[in-house]
């Protein structure tokens, strides 16, 4: 079976990078998300801002197909995810994700977790995923850190392994799902200053994020979700001035 | 080996304590043997009860309900009877049952009273076993397994490359434990005259008359192998350890 | 990460309080002991069936022989009566030597200290049978008091046999259940100007007591099916009947396993609710503090 290409899904660079439309997700009788559409461009960065349980975590879990879909679609690089023969390692070579909690693997170095999947999964050669791996060591700035176990580092430090680990897929979508939200204030802005340089390189992300200051400051689009839907969006500058809907007003003022 | 022999001959002519294993030699062979029978039922007994603990978690996890009550029933039934009972019942009933083969002239189990120690003390222990490592994998939380299957794992992977690795740490001590219980366990095999020590011990008092003295041997052999057991076990939990983690 | 971090010290603080109860805790159900009766029934049938028609079935042997093994003759103690007398007693010595040895344990002398925790070590470490042959084989079989002789029939050395071990182990739990509560107990009975053993029996054991009945009970349990042991010694308990009543019929293959199941059965049925029992004291308790 040969794996469906980029040309294969008939995707260019100047479709969206990721597109969704019309998301409908439910668990059980709940429904979470109730129509969700958005579209991301290749080296764009989107915000998604919410109050709690609205559905946020939800949303970006579908894309990476860990939770399945009821209805609707989504589509990275051309590659459809509601599809029941959806090529499961062929998506998430193009989507890395990093969760909240970290969730590195506790019984390997941090060097061995960045490594692990390029060499187990994707099967690729020993030094070169050694050398990719200690120059994304470098970008997260943990040099000196390979050898450390996940329990002898700091929240922050994890996390930018679990940034560095996602990385070495070289994924061409990343999800951050609330990274910093599990951090102490002064942690949080060593892994934010990570993910700014990441986007300002061109990496097409997807951020759940609580810290207005950093979405202003890196996002070139914002959404507003509250109970399922997107309430509203527009670029941060418009979005945080000129907010019509109550809810996002409301949102906003709290949080500001 | 011949002034240690000497010295409990003479310690015997002195003062009457008879290590008769230390000086005879028929004894002391008897008495290696009985050593060598000693450890391999253990070493048998601890790798077989691995197994089936193993496989038995395996089927706890399954989709079938029979499956998963029968393992229920498994477990209940071996937990809450006597072990010395279910060796008897392992050896007279089951080896009742098994195929014999003609061994010039009389007929010999394929099953033999080692082997049917082996068994029932494995399924003993493996029913604790199976509750361990379950417990074990149910306490790798879902998503660590999400974290892999976002590296692109799939189940199986997953599984080999971080549920299992993880969860065999985490269950580590309470194998230890059950591991050094199966240990004391074993001298129940005197039940269906397995020659290891406790029956051997029990041959040579009965031929030497010198019980206090094969009391103290018994002592101080089962204490250095619980105590030796206890030691690699700590050692291996120690370098398994996850820096960092507990 | 955060997540397992708890989980695996939960998971390893239970592995210390099964090592302190001698077993792993398992969730019973009702529908095993259903189980266990169908497979009974099954194997009883199929056994039945095998037999010879001209000599008496094994369900009727069984039956006959069922007084025997449970109690023994007419007015007598034995059988399984005696399973139970034995691990009543050896509880009962068990429970007083062990509390008295856990106590040991914590005093401040330290060679009180380290004695007891030796004794605690050596008897938990020794194999059961290892300690009952010692018992049995070098115990006097009378005792003289002044000039009063006092017979020690087998049953009762076995129960010294089995009361060692349950010591060291109700020992352990003694000490584990002290350890176990928080120092600030200790330090704030202190600063109250408690004196240790006023600390010690109105505050720190009165808390503990709770903790230590679950695996009071479990070890119980344990005892209790340790007991047929003793009929290696020829202590005249169920497993002996049972040996005994399959001779008296002439050893015929087909009672095995319709005799063998039986025993297994009562203890079964004996030590399953007890099981039971205790698990929902300690969810009880577990709730309560
Ligand atoms: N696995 C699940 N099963 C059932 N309900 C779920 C599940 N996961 C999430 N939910 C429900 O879906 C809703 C949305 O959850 P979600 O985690 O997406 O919210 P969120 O916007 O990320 O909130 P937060 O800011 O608190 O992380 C919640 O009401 C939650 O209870
Ligand atoms: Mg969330």
């Amino acid at each position: 079976m040969a794996s469906p290409g980029k040309k294969a899904n008939g995707w260019t660079p100047k479709q969206p990078m990721v597109s969704i439309k019309d998301l409908h997700k439910s668990f059980g009788d709940l429904e979470v998300l109730k129509g969700v559409s958005l579209e991301v461009m290749k080296g764009e960065c989107i915000c998604i801002i919410g109050p709690s349980g609205s559905g946020k975590s939800t949303l970006i879990r579908c894309v990476n197909a860990l939770n399945d879909i009821q209805k609707g679609s989504i589509k990275v690089e051309g590659l459809e995810v509601n599809d029941p023969n959806l090529d499961k390692l062929e998506l998430r070579k193009k989507v890395g994700m990093v969760f909240q909690q970290y969730n590195l693997f506790p019984h390997k170095t941090a060097i061995e977790n960045i490594m692990m999947a390029p060499i187990t999964v994707l099967k690729q050669d020993k030094d070169e995923v050694a050398k990719h791996a200690k120059s994304l060591v470098r970008k997260v700035r943990l040099e000196g850190k390979e050898d450390s176990y996940p329990g002898e580092l700091s929240g922050g430090q994890q996390q930018r392994v679990a940034i560095a680990r996602a990385l070495a897929m070289n994924p061409d979508v990343m999800l951050f799902d609330e990274v910093t939200a599990a951090l102490d204030p002064e942690t949080v802005k060593e892994v934010l200053v990570t993910i700014q340089e990441l986007a300002e390189e061109g990496m097409t992300c997807i951020l759940v994020t609580h810290e207005m200051g950093f979405a202003k400051e890196v996002a070139d689009h914002i959404y507003f979700t509250d109970r399922g839907v997107i309430v509203e969006h527009g670029p941060p500058k418009t979005f945080f001035k000129k907010a019509k809907d109550p809810r996002t007003k409301e949102f906003l003022s709290q949080i500001l | 080996m011949e002034l240690f022999g000497d010295f409990f001959k003479q310690l015997y002519d002195t003062s009457g304590w008879n290590f008769v294993i230390f000086y005879d030699q028929v004894e002391w062979d008897r008495f290696i043997a009985a050593i060598w029978t000693t450890i391999k039922l253990i070493i048998a007994c601890l790798i077989f009860s691995v197994v089936v603990g193993f496989a038995g978690a395996w089927a706890q996890g399954a989709k079938s309900r029979i499956i998963r009550y029968g393992m229920a029933g498994y477990i209940q039934f071996f937990r809450n009877t006597p072990p010395f009972v279910q060796i008897l019942f392992f050896y007279f009933v089951l080896g009742n049952l098994t195929p014999s083969y003609d061994a010039g002239g009389y007929q010999e189990a394929y099953i033999g009273s080692f082997g049917w120690a082996v068994i029932s003390l494995g399924f003993f222990a493996g029913a604790f076993n199976t509750e361990i490592f379950r417990s074990g994998i149910e306490a790798v939380p879902e998503s660590t397994v999400e974290a892999a299957s976002s590296l692109g794992y799939t189940r199986l992977q997953s599984y080999i490359y971080v549920v299992f690795p993880l969860a065999f740490r985490v269950c580590l001590p309470a194998l230890n434990n059950n591991l050094v219980n199966l240990l004391k366990t074993t001298t129940l095999a005197y039940g269906i005259a397995v020659p290891e020590m406790m029956y051997t011990a029990n041959q040579i008092w009965s031929d030497n008359v010198n019980v206090p003295e094969m009391m103290i041997v018994l002592f101080l052999f089962y204490v250095g192998l619980v105590a030796i057991l206890v030691w690699v076990m700590h050692r291996w939990e120690k370098s398994m350890k996850i820096p960092g983690y507990g | 990460m955060d997540v397992l971090l708890p989980i695996a010290r939960q998971q390893k603080a239970q592995a210390m309080t099964e090592r302190l109860e001698g077993t792993f805790r398992l969730n019973l159900q009702p529908h095993h002991a259903i189980w266990m009766l169908l497979i009974f029934v099954f194997t009883v049938g199929a056994a039945q069936a095998q037999a010879p028609r001209e000599l008496i079935s094994p369900i009727d042997a069984l039956v006959k022989w069922m007084p025997f093994i449970l109690w023994g003759q007419e007015g007598t103690l034995n059988g399984f009566a005696l399973n139970l007398m034995i691990s009543f007693f050896a509880m009962l010595f068990g429970t007083i030597a062990g509390v008295t040895l856990g106590l040991m344990q914590i005093s401040l002398l330290l060679p009180v200290r380290k004695g007891s925790w030796f004794v605690t070590q050596f008897f938990r470490n020794s194999p059961w049978l290892v300690l009952l042959f010692t018992i049995m084989l070098l115990f006097p079989f009378e005792i003289e008091l002044g000039n009063m002789i006092i017979p020690v029939p087998d049953w009762m050395k076995a129960v010294i046999g089995f009361a060692l071990p349950v010591m060291a182990n109700i020992s352990e739990v003694v000490r584990g259940a002290v350890r176990s509560l928080p120092t600030g107990q200790w330090e704030s009975a202190e600063s109250l100007a408690f004196s240790r053993r006023q600390t010690l029996w109105m505050i720190i054991l009165p808390q503990c007591f709770k903790r230590m009945i679950p695996p009071w009970i479990n070890w119980y349990c344990i005892l209790a099916m340790a007991t047929p042991l003793a009929s290696i010694m020829g202590v005249e308990e169920s497993v002996s009947y049972t040996a005994q009543a399959m001779n008296a019929e002439g050893d015929r293959p087909e009672l095995l396993p319709v005799f063998y199941l039986f025993l297994l059965l009562i203890f079964f049925v004996y030590t399953y609710p007890i099981a039971r029992w205790s698990i929902r004291l300690e969810k009880k308790f577990v709730v309560k503090t």
